[in-house]
Formats: structure tokens, C-alpha cells, sequence
């Protein structure tokens, strides 16, 4: 795809002799254009393809427009079909996210606070193994997590979903990060000179310095949990929990084994469009907490 | 991947950009004095720190232990359960199937790792470098498949390399090339790739352009005047001062190929001959754990992957260390 063009970027020395200048100029802006083109594609497709019923989606060019009129179809197909499941997977994957979200930044807060500003028997090895945890995959520990929730009964209930996700040692690593950072001793210490206990120096005057790394942490955490695919998928098998992800993937099995003869791929499509347009909107919206989390390590 | 990447891929944590910071903060804390708080509020810090310590220990430590305790044990109808020691470590590392998933996996990421990695540090370069309106659009563009669940990013993918009515299709039909099979045995791992590069690339390029927005600007504006050009920049000084952040997106990237999940358990339905469930690691593991119920034999598995990435990176790390610039 794009990677043909990719060296000629930098191929252009910058002598500061204009021709050779406006020709990398050039160079550089067909090399992003191209990529921008790459990237949207898929965007694109599903944008045009939720617009069509199930019979042009297989017979009209897959990258044109063609009955606009049966996006609102679709959408209403989307939004009844078997009793609305759709809706419940988004109510599931909303609670899913929201209380995995604020559980998780609110444990991490407390902890990454804790390790910047108290000291306290076995710290430093609990925060070494942490740094640790970052690295232990994921995908190794749903499986055990699995065998060990059915043993106290808990596998197939919301709870499976939210309970491991509230461990986010990241989150905690980069609230410590940004305590130390951002928030002085001498701040604290006034505040306890003035008689606040440790409590209400966290809540009145430590929270509210931190809360742009409280907000990364939360959507860092929100987001990993509405796109996370492989945990709800080992623990749940009742479909009335499914989230969003799960959901859409057992719908597409399904079109998969009836070979298209039906109208779950038009589903399937349309679902995919609403279940990403709230991340899309909340990732334009909320760009610079982003950033935000991805800098920390370099703040200075 | 996304695994990753992402849990899947997806709710991998992302790295900070300079790790040296990470590993020196532990003793960051230890001025000399300014310990009075810490000092007089010992029971403060702990209780603070226990519902985390409690997850940590519920959610990591025990699944790891109970996981290690399982993968020495076999079940069978016969002889009942009882402890084989190393047998299921044996048998893993033996195992054709399991093996076969592992060198998928190797060649995937010898791959489309420094493909997707170079493609990321070109943008990131770019965009460092110029700040046009293109530019931004650029760069929000190819950040936009972070946003999109790995599952959705394979569905949407599946779709374009559909035989019956995908663009791919259609278009080197019309321009007389015949049918493109992406889905086939020959391209799926490079159909995969494509899905994982389109996904990935623009959340490296941010955290690159990130380290790169971090450097200090007098440095260019010396090579300047030294006659550097800014291919020379890129390559003598921005790629260097960076290298511990690509160290770090490589060694997330690497985690992420490893538990490689979400993209092959999507399309298999679509292409059950070519995707079998042995076709990565881990999805080898999940199809023992929950189609053949052989949960002893798949704790091997997941802790044999989970211990490999662990080492790994650990070692990668450390390895890198000087070149990374960790003091």
C-alpha cells in the first residue's frame, strides 16, 4: 500500500534551494494523503454499507451508494431484532465500561497516591511487581481468572466482566507518576498545619490537582473495557450479558453459518456503525487527555 | 492483535514513553527530610494501597498460581487426577500443533512488526516536522482504529476481503486480474497483518511523535547550521533520541503478537479450512480450555506464553537498556 512511497519523505534534503524544497513538499503530502485514503477505507465501507439492504449490499459496488433510504431500515431492524437484544448488549457494555471505569481509576487513584506520598512496609516490592503485572499478558490470566470465578459461582454474571477488570496497574503507575510531578509535599503538609486529616488533604487537596491524569486514566480504562473482546467471551455464555463486542461477533457467526441468506449481515454492518461512532466522538472530543496518557512518561 | 494490544489486544495498558523514569521512581521518594508525612502515616499508605493489593492479589497472583498449579496435573477418565510434574510442559513443548502456532506467530511478527513500526515512525516523523491542516487530519485519521474494538476492526476487514462482495474483489475483477482469494491459505496471514497494521499504527506513531515533540529543539537547529539536511535530522538525531520510546512500542507490539486472539478467532467462521483452531497459541489454548475441556493442558499453554512474554520482556528490556538511554 503506502509503503512504497514511504522512504521518499525524508529522500528530500532540505538544502533550502527552493525547487528541491517544494518538491519533498510535495512528496510529503501525497505520502499523507495516500495513508489518510488507507486508513479511512474501512470508515468508509461501513458508512455506505449500512446504507444498503441486504440485496445491494451483495449486488452493487461495495464503495458507492446505493439506497440511501434503508440506513433508517436498518437502523430500526438493528434496534428491534430478537427482542432488541442489541440495545441490552449496549446497556451491558455501557455498564460494563462505566463501573469497570470509574472502579478501576478510583482503585488506581488511592494506590498511585499512596505510593507517591506514604511510605509503608513492603512498598517497593509491591510497586516493582506491578511494573511487572503491566507485562503479564492479558490473555494468559482470563482463563485461570475463568476456572476460579466458577469456583465461587461468579462466571456468567456481570460481575466476571467487571471484577477483573477493576486491576489496572498502569493506571495506578501513571497516577504515581503524575502525583510526584504535580503535587509538592510542602501542598500537603500546609494543608495538615491548617488540621486536615489525611483524608480530606487527598479529597480537597491532592484530587483536585490530579484530576487531568484521573480523566486519562478513566477513558484509558473505559475504553480498554468496551472494546475488550476475549474476557467477556470466556466468561459469559448467556447471550442477555453479552457485550457490544461478543454480541456483534455471535450475530456474524451466525450470518457466517446461513451463508448470507438472511438479513444479519445488514445487521452486523449497522451495528458496527453505532458501536463505534460514541468511542469515535468521545476520542475527537477528548484528544488532548489522550495525549495526555501517552506523554505522562516524558512530562518533565 | 489487540490483543493488545491490546486484552485482547485491546485493554493493553500503553507505555509510558520513557521507562527510565518507571524503573527509577521507586527511589524517587527517598529525599532525605521530606519523609515527614510517610513517616507519621504508615497505616495511612496501606490502607490506601489495599484495594489494590486485594485485585492484584485476586486478579494476577492467584489466576498465575492456580494456573502453574493446574498445568502440573492431568486429568483423565482413567487414572483421575493426579500430579505429573513437567509432563504438560513436555508435551507443550512437543506438541506439532502448538508448535506450528508458535513459528505462525514468528513469522507474522518478523513481518508486519517492523512494517507497521516503520510506518509509524514515518508518520511521526512527518508530522513532527510539518504542521499543516493535512498534517492534523493526518494524524487523527490513523490514531481513529484505536477507537474501534479489535472485533469490529477484523468484522469491518472481513467484509473488504469478502470473495462474494468485497472492493478488493471487484476491483481486480474489472481490471481482468481474476479472483483474489485474501481469505485463502496463501494471504491470510498477510490479510491479518493488514487488519493489525491498520489498527496500530497510528497509536505508535502518536506515542513516537510524542518522544519526538519531547526533544529538545536547539539540537535541530544546531545540526542545521552544521548542514544537515533533514533526511540527516531524522536519521543521525531524531531517530536516535527516540530510541527508547521505540524500544518500548516494540516490546508492546511484541506482547500483543504473542497473545495474537481477537483477528483469527473472527475470521474463522468466514475461512473455517484455512483458520483451524490451532492457528495461534492462544487461540490453541482457548479452543483446548472451552471446545475439548482439556483445562490442564491449556494452563500449560497460557503459562508457558504468559512466562515467555514475561522473560521476554524483561529481558528485552534490560538488554536495551543502554540503548534505550535507561540510566
Amino acid at each position: 500500500m503506502t509503503t512504497v512511497a514511504a522512504p521518499a519523505v525524508t529522500a528530500a534534503p532540505a538544502t533550502g534551494r527552493r525547487p528541491s524544497a517544494a518538491r519533498s513538499r510535495v512528496t510529503v503530502n501525497v505520502v499523507m494523503v495516500a495513508m489518510i485514503l488507507y486508513f479511512l477505507l474501512p470508515f468508509w465501507w461501513l458508512v455506505v454499507a449500512a446504507t444498503k439492504d441486504n440485496d445491494a449490499l451483495f449486488s452493487t459496488a461495495a464503495l458507492w451508494f446505493h439506497s440511501p433510504g434503508a440506513f433508517l431500515i436498518n437502523l430500526q431492524e438493528l434496534f428491534t431484532y430478537n427482542d432488541g437484544e442489541y440495545l441490552r448488549w449496549m446497556g451491558n457494555t455501557a455498564v460494563y465500561a462505566g463501573v469497570s471505569g470509574v472502579g478501576a481509576t478510583a482503585v488506581a487513584t488511592l494506590a498511585g497516591y499512596a505510593f507517591a506520598k506514604y511510605r509503608f512496609p513492603g512498598r517497593n516490592l509491591l510497586f516493582s511487581s506491578l511494573l511487572g503485572a503491566i507485562m503479564v499478558p492479558a490473555t494468559a490470566l482470563a482463563i485461570p481468572t475463568y476456572l476460579l470465578l466458577s469456583k465461587v459461582a461468579l462466571t456468567n454474571t456481570m460481575w466476571a466482566v467487571i471484577l477483573p477488570q477493576l486491576l489496572n496497574p498502569f493506571g495506578v503507575y501513571l497516577v504515581r507518576v503524575y502525583v510526584q510531578e504535580s503535587l509538592p509535599d510542602e501542598l500537603l503538609e500546609a494543608a495538615r498545619m491548617d488540621g486536615a486529616g489525611e483524608l480530606r488533604v487527598l479529597w480537597s487537596v491532592a484530587l483536585p490537582t490530579l484530576k487531568p491524569a484521573l480523566v486519562t486514566v478513566l477513558l484509558f480504562s473505559m475504553v480498554g473495557t468496551w472494546n475488550n473482546f476475549f474476557l467477556p467471551l470466556v466468561m459469559l455464555n448467556n447471550d442477555k450479558l453479552y457485550p457490544l463486542t461478543v454480541g456483534l461477533q455471535s450475530w456474524y457467526e451466525g450470518a457466517m453459518i446461513q451463508s448470507g441468506a438472511n438479513a444479519l449481515f445488514t445487521l452486523v454492518i449497522a451495528g458496527s456503525l453505532v458501536a463505534i461512532l460514541p468511542l469515535i466522538v468521545t476520542f475527537l472530543l477528548l484528544q488532548r487527555y489522550w495525549r495526555g496518557g501517552l506523554t505522562v512518561g516524558s512530562l518533565k | 492483535m489487540s490483543l493488545l494490544r491490546q486484552q485482547g489486544s485491546t485493554a493493553m495498558a500503553p507505555p509510558s514513553v520513557t521507562p527510565a523514569k518507571g524503573l527509577r521512581t521507586p527511589m524517587a521518594g527517598r529525599r532525605p527530610g521530606g519523609l515527614s508525612a510517610s513517616t507519621r502515616h504508615k497505616g495511612m499508605g496501606l490502607l490506601l494501597v489495599s484495594p489494590f493489593l486485594l485485585l492484584f492479589l485476586a486478579f494476577l497472583v492467584a489466576p498465575l498460581a492456580y494456573a502453574f498449579w493446574l498445568s502440573l496435573r492431568t486429568s483423565t477418565l482413567v487414572g483421575g487426577d493426579h500430579f505429573s510434574w513437567f509432563a504438560n510442559y513436555q508435551q507443550t513443548f512437543t506438541d506439532p500443533q502448538f508448535l506450528s502456532g508458535v513459528r505462525r506467530v514468528a513469522v507474522f511478527g518478523v513481518v508486519q512488526i517492523p512494517l507497521m513500526l516503520g510506518l509509524a515512525l514515518l508518520g511521526a516523523l512527518i508530522i513532527d516536522e510539518v504542521s499543516s491542516k493535512l498534517a492534523k487530519v493526518f494524524r487523527m485519521t490513523l490514531f481513529m482504529p484505536y477507537a474501534v474494538p479489535a472485533v469490529i476492526g477484523a468484522l469491518m476487514w472481513g467484509f473488504l476481503y469478502s470473495p462474494t462482495f468485497g472492493p478488493v474483489n471487484s476491483i481486480s475483477n474489472s481490471l481482468g486480474l481474476g479472483k483474489v482469494d485474501l481469505l485463502g491459505h496463501g494471504l491470510m496471514l498477510t490479510s491479518l497483518g493488514n487488519i493489525v497494521t491498520w489498527q496500530w499504527t497510528g497509536y505508535n506513531m502518536i506515542v513516537l511523535y510524542a518522544a519526538l515533540q519531547g526533544l529538545p529543539r536547539e539540537v535541530y537547529e544546531a545540526a542545521k547550521l552544521d548542514g544537515a539536511g533533514q533526511l540527516q535530522t531524522a536519521l543521525r538525531i531524531k531517530i536516535p533520541m527516540i530510541s527508547s520510546a521505540l524500544v518500548l512500542t516494540l516490546m508492546f507490539t511484541l506482547i500483543g503478537t504473542l497473545q495474537f486472539f481477537t483477528e483469527p478467532r473472527v475470521l474463522e467462521k468466514t475461512a473455517s479450512s484455512v483458520i483451524t483452531p490451532d492457528y495461534t497459541p492462544n487461540l490453541y489454548a482457548y479452543n483446548l480450555a472451552f471446545q475439548y475441556s482439556e483445562f490442564n493442558y491449556s494452563a500449560a499453554i497460557s503459562f508457558s506464553l504468559g512466562a515467555v512474554v514475561f522473560i521476554g520482556s524483561y529481558f528485552f528490556l534490560f538488554a536495551t537498556r543502554k540503548r534505550s538511554g535507561l540510566k
